[in-house]
């Protein structure tokens, strides 16, 4: 466009204008479909088997089902998680409460889940009296959702208006969330749900609530103003401040919203366990951060997706699979998980410089 | 309804004991456009920050379009009709252009609180129509204004700003950064706005700008109004005399 140049100054730009910048969940697809490729072809070259395909002559199925039902279950419940975590960095912050949070609320949400008899004795696990026995499954989800809304209203409350460090106000709910968990019953596992509230996480649900939440959530940001609004808070603050967007107030409902993910995990967690112990959702606040980072979503804020987040939660899970699938020790996957998050952030870092070079 | 659009009365600003505007009394009539000039520090740019409450004044009092006003920040300025470009530009670059256009005052499909649905067929269309009118060429929409140039982004902050201006504009420096076409560019946009019969004021360095674009040429020095000037009545080198202080003298303020 040497005309057009000449006759409008647009001198300084490096891609062709006028085509569409690709999307960057893209690159991330691509790197879904290496690593898988790869663990086939090693698969293939070193055990003689194969990590995608089914190799068994007793079942008719192309793909090996099971592996892919694994991949995507394991990932499911930090997946929920990831999805809050997710519109919490685009927005320009950062949640390390969202394991804790999960903790928290298991404990609470099972103390009210509970069945009075257990094999015709009466629940040895029992929090509360006969009162909170047997409870319609509405009741604990409620209150579960109720836990992370809270937790989320209190991060959110001290992000923007005491406008300390996201990092720090999420710190400090991280320890003191699961010191809660652990004082709720002296440390103890609480267990023994209703039916009911043990159907909530039961075979593939979590597989189904992920999938519907992500569905929910990419529609919120890419097309309602709650997810603009994000996205331009977190790509310039000051910018949305002037141009009358009420910053405080957004932050404070993301960090709610990433609260209530974090509690449905919670309830689709304890459900899928039949008990909720102090020590659940450990570290989850960082797979989950490692998800939506994998996953293209930016640590400086304003760029990103939940499209992004899940194929980043599948590289995940294809990872962990594809250790168990080589007989690798539990050990290399934290190594390499560690590794791959680093290598996720630099690559980023990498585009930006690439950017504002222009 | 009066002639004047914007005056000031004595619009003062210290910050401490740092005299950064005094007593500054100024007027703009509807369909005028008055350049601000001044050396670093004249308080020029104080000055705009008051009119859009982006500070609050020490002493003195602002008439917008008839009555008394005394905003209490940004937002409520440009509700009543002050559209302002700043010195940094206040763009999300990770939005593209439309987004930015219309970024605090979106269309909706329909209206859910903060969930609200947005209608970007309507916010697009309506963009490109806005280009249009102060002939901006964007070549791609729909991209982020991160990969755009940095006078591309000006132009997209001007065209906001233009887009939207109902009754008075305000541009702090928009051409500080920008090259020669580009500068060009923002020129066409302003002289869109004259015909257009909006109002501005304009700060700018630029003298020869200055003289190709506006009516009237108020000159600050050391926080005051020392010249208020037509156009035709004065040139270059009388601006820049009251400019350096050889000509004026700073307690002879006059409007």
């Amino acid at each position: 466009m040497p005309v057009a140049q000449a006759t409008h100054g647009l001198g300084g730009l490096k891609d062709d204008p006028t085509k569409k910048s690709k999307p960057q969940e893209l690159n991330v697809l691509i790197a879904l479909i290496v690593i898988v490729a790869a663990f086939e072809l090693v698969g293939r070259v070193f055990l003689g088997d194969s990590f995608l395909f089914n190799t068994r002559d007793n079942v008719d199925a192309i793909f090996n089902t099971a592996r892919l039902q694994i991949i995507i279950l394991q990932v499911s419940i930090v997946g929920i998680i990831a999805l809050g975590v997710t519109q919490v960095i685009i927005t320009g912050g950062i949640d390390l409460s969202s394991g804790s949070v999960v903790g928290a609320t298991a404990m609470v949400t099972m103390s009210f889940a509970q069945t009075a008899l257990v094999n015709g004795q009466p629940n040895p696990k029992a929090i509360f009296g006969d009162w909170a026995m047997d409870l319609p499954v509405l009741a604990p989800v409620l209150v579960g959702l109720g836990c992370g809304l809270f937790a989320g209203l209190i991060n959110g409350a001290l992000v923007a208006y005491t406008r300390i460090p996201p990092f720090i106000a999420t710190l400090g709910m991280m320890v003191t969330a699961r010191g809660f968990s652990r004082w709720w019953s002296n440390g103890n596992p609480i267990s023994f749900p209703t039916e009911s509230y043990g159907a909530i996480g039961k075979g593939m649900m979590p597989v189904l609530i992920f999938v519907a939440l992500a569905v929910l959530f990419h529609l919120v940001l890419t097309q309602t103003k709650y997810g603009r609004h994000c996205y331009a808070i977190g790509s310039n603050e000051q910018a949305a401040r002037m141009s009358g967007i009420n910053v405080d107030r957004h932050k404070v409902l993301v960090f709610v919203i990433a609260g209530g993910l974090a509690a449905l995990a919670a309830i689709v967690l304890s459900s899928k366990n039949l008990t909720a112990q102090a020590g659940m959702g450990v570290m989850y606040e960082l797979d989950a951060i490692a998800m939506a980072v994998i996953g293209g979503v930016s640590l400086q804020g304003g760029r990103g997706s939940i499209l992004g987040t899940v194929l980043g939660a599948l590289i995940f899970g294809v990872i962990i699979s594809g250790f168990t699938f080589l007989k690798l020790d539990a050990y290399y996957q934290e190594m390499v998980k560690g590794a791959i998050i680093v290598g996720a952030v630099v690559l980023d870092q990498w585009r930006q410089r690439g950017r504002s070079r222009g | 309804m009066s002639d004047i659009i914007l005056e000031t009365r004595g619009l003062t600003k210290r910050y401490g004991g740092v005299h950064a505007l005094e007593d500054a009394n100024f007027t703009l009539r509807r369909g005028e456009h008055v350049a601000v000039v001044g050396d670093n520090g004249a308080g020029k740019s104080t000055f705009v920050r008051q009119i859009t409450a982006v500070e609050q004044k020490t002493a003195g009092q602002v008439f917008f379009d008839g009555q008394e006003v005394s905003f209490t920040g940004p937002l409520e300025a440009r509700e009543a009709g002050i559209e302002t470009v700043f010195q940094t530009l206040a763009l999300a670059d990770d939005l593209d252009v439309p987004a930015n256009l219309f970024l605090g005052r979106e269309i909706f499909r329909f209206r859910m609180g903060p969930f609200s649905v947005l209608d970007h067929k309507a916010m697009r269309a309506r963009t490109l129509e806005a280009l249009k009118t102060t002939a901006v060429k964007i070549p791609n929409v729909d991209n982020p204004i991160r990969n755009m140039s940095g006078g591309q982004r000006q132009c997209v902050a001007i065209a906001r700003t233009a887009a939207f201006a109902s009754k008075l504009v305000i541009m702090d420096e928009p051409t500080a950064a920008l090259g020669v076409q580009e500068t060009a560019q923002v020129e066409n946009i302003i002289r869109g706005l004259k015909e257009r019969g909006i109002p501005m004021v304009l700060i700018s360095h630029n003298l020869r700008q200055v003289f190709d674009l506006v009516d009237r040429i108020v000159v600050f020095r050391r926080g005051r109004i020392v010249a208020s000037l037509r156009k035709d009545e004065t040139d270059g080198n009388d601006i820049v005399a009251y400019i350096t202080g050889v000509k004026g003298n700073a307690e002879a303020a006059m409007a």
